[in-house]
């Protein structure tokens, strides 16, 4: 069991311009990158160094104009590979479809039979604190819980790999921090590799087990930092001495690339 | 019912009896336009005798035909002119303007490549009420969120099923208020028609009573043909209402 969960060998994006004006624009790359099977990862990054491209290329929503991206062993071309599940940052619930149907949305596509995808859904649905919603609308439901219902939309496919793009971006800071918790005893329930994109240091420290630092366009990993966590963990790390420390050390290698970002070209170390 | 509701129905009461008590008192010609009361009673005599039930059988039984093969059209083509940018360029300036055309101008060239029958007829009722059902779909799937069409391609739905699962019913609201235009407008269309070229339908008695100066047939029908578009706008604005409402939106 050496093979990477998944595996990112000199990937690069390029984008040219609609019109074919101007310069190509070079968001991304190269990236190098092996996720360990069941290790919880983050990636920070200054606003626009091409996070949610990252993302979208490991879930085969587009191609990489350089280099490859293995899941398992096998290259991801084009779609998205059984057994990787994803969060998105906007809410991708289904506002015709009620709490219970959203969740079984993804279920129901797959061969499974019917009394198994039940159970699955019901369990879902206890996991997420979402029992006494199950026959409502997510129009009902405030950001949060909307969130939580497409993480359950997400986990009763049981993916082995879990993808977050800033899943509580649109939170506030104490929910934040309590849905972190919630995603960390997922994590280890599931036994699923976790990849969170966050532009929150806190989060990424708080959470992950390795935190990739990006740069500014085109986005590069700059730095790898490990926090050494235990596996059993919870939002209380944050009073620990480490935490500050690994959060110092994520702001050491970002500010001058989140200086770039704001357009601060004269920016030092 | 909501307050707009109860003055609404008090403006159109008020209406009414204004109009009873202008015909009673004798300021409007009864051969110009009956007393409200005796409209309804004409209504019932025409209903009970039955004289017209073909003739409303025909008009209401052609707009239907021409309301649904507007809205399955129109919901079609909008799926696929959204998809093709180009394509969608070009015609919306045409959709801007296609309500300025006098679709019943063309009635006589209907006539030729149709034949006599029912078909010009409904087919007028198509052309007014589809490009509301295009238009309105348009907007609607504008709207579906971003997000949302990548859920479906991480899911591996093709084309076909994204359209069903999802754009579908997220642009529903937008596609129901299409829907009610095509109601009126196919009405409009085949009664229209009727009332130029046709020997059937409620559109040909209104016109054939109009020139015999037949006021107890005529008024009868146009109360019939309001009451039926009214009733089912009404329930197709309940079904966008419940719509809505579901999505937190009213």
């Amino acid at each position: 069991m050496t093979q990477p969960h998944i595996r990112l060998t000199d990937v690069e994006m390029t984008f040219s311009r609609p019109d074919g004006a101007g310069e190509d624009i070079h968001a991304l790359g190269p990236i190098q990158l092996d996720l360990r099977h069941g290790e919880f990862f983050a990636v920070v990054g200054p606003s626009g160094c091409g996070k949610s491209t990252l993302l979208e290329l490991m879930i085969g929503l587009s191609t990489p104009t350089k280099g490859s991206i293995t899941f398992e062993g096998k290259p991801i071309n084009g779609s998205c590979p059984d057994g990787i599940g994803v969060v998105f940052q906007e809410d991708a619930s289904f506002a015709w479809l009620t709490v219970r149907d959203n969740i079984a949305f993804g279920l129901r596509r797959m061969a499974l039979d019917r009394r198994e995808q039940d159970e699955r859904v019901e369990k879902a649905l206890a996991m997420m604190g979402l029992g006494e919603f199950a026959d409502v609308y997510p129009s009902q439901l405030s950001g949060g819980m909307r969130q939580r219902v497409c993480i359950a939309r997400t986990l009763v496919t049981e993916p082995r790999l879990i993808l977050l793009d800033e899943p509580f971006g649109a939170l506030d800071q104490q929910t934040r921090l309590l849905m972190g918790d919630e995603i960390l005893s997922l994590w280890r329930k599931t036994g699923a590799t976790i990849f969170l994109i966050t532009h929150a240091l806190d989060e990424a420290a708080m959470l992950a087990d390795r935190i990739g630092v990006m740069s500014s366009r085109p986005g590069q990993l700059i730095d790898i930092v490990e926090t050494n966590w235990p596996r059993d963990r919870d939002s209380r790390i944050v009073e620990e001495d480490a935490f500050g420390a690994v959060t110092a050390r994520l702001w050491r290698s970002l500010r001058v690339e989140s200086m770039k970002a704001i357009g601060k070209k004269d920016a030092r170390p | 019912m909501t307050k707009a509701g109860l003055i609404r129905l008090a403006l159109i009461a008020a209406l009414l009896g204004m109009l009873e008590v202008m015909v009673r008192i004798g300021r409007i010609d009864p051969l110009t336009m009956q007393a409200p009361h005796k409209m309804v009673i004409d209504l019932y005599s025409m209903l009970a005798s039955g004289k017209l039930n073909k003739a409303i059988a025909k008009t209401m039984g052609n707009a239907a035909i021409a309301f649904m093969i507007a809205v399955s059209m129109g919901v079609i083509s909008g799926l696929l002119i959204h998809r093709l940018r180009r394509l969608r360029e070009t015609l919306d300036p045409l959709f801007a303007t296609y309500y300025a055309i006098p679709v019943f101008a063309f009635y006589p060239l209907l006539i030729l490549l149709l034949g006599l029958g029912d078909a010009p007829q409904i087919f007028i009722g198509v052309m007014l009420g589809f490009v509301a059902v295009v238009v309105n779909t348009l907007n609607g799937l504008d709207r579906v969120p971003r997000v949302l069409l990548k859920t479906a391609r991480v899911n591996g739905m093709n084309p076909f099923e994204t359209a069903l699962k999802i754009t579908l019913p997220s642009a529903a609201p937008y596609i129901l208020t299409g829907a009610k235009f095509a109601v009126a407008y196919s009405l409009i269309g085949v009664i229209g028609a009727e009332f130029i070229m046709s020997t059937g339908g409620m559109g040909y008695e209104i016109s054939f009573a109009y020139n015999n100066f037949d006021n107890a047939t005529m008024y009868p029908l146009i109360i019939l043909i309001l009451t039926a578009s009214i009733t089912i706008n009404m329930l197709i604005s309940r079904w966008e209402k419940s719509l809505l409402k579901r999505r937190g939106l009213q």
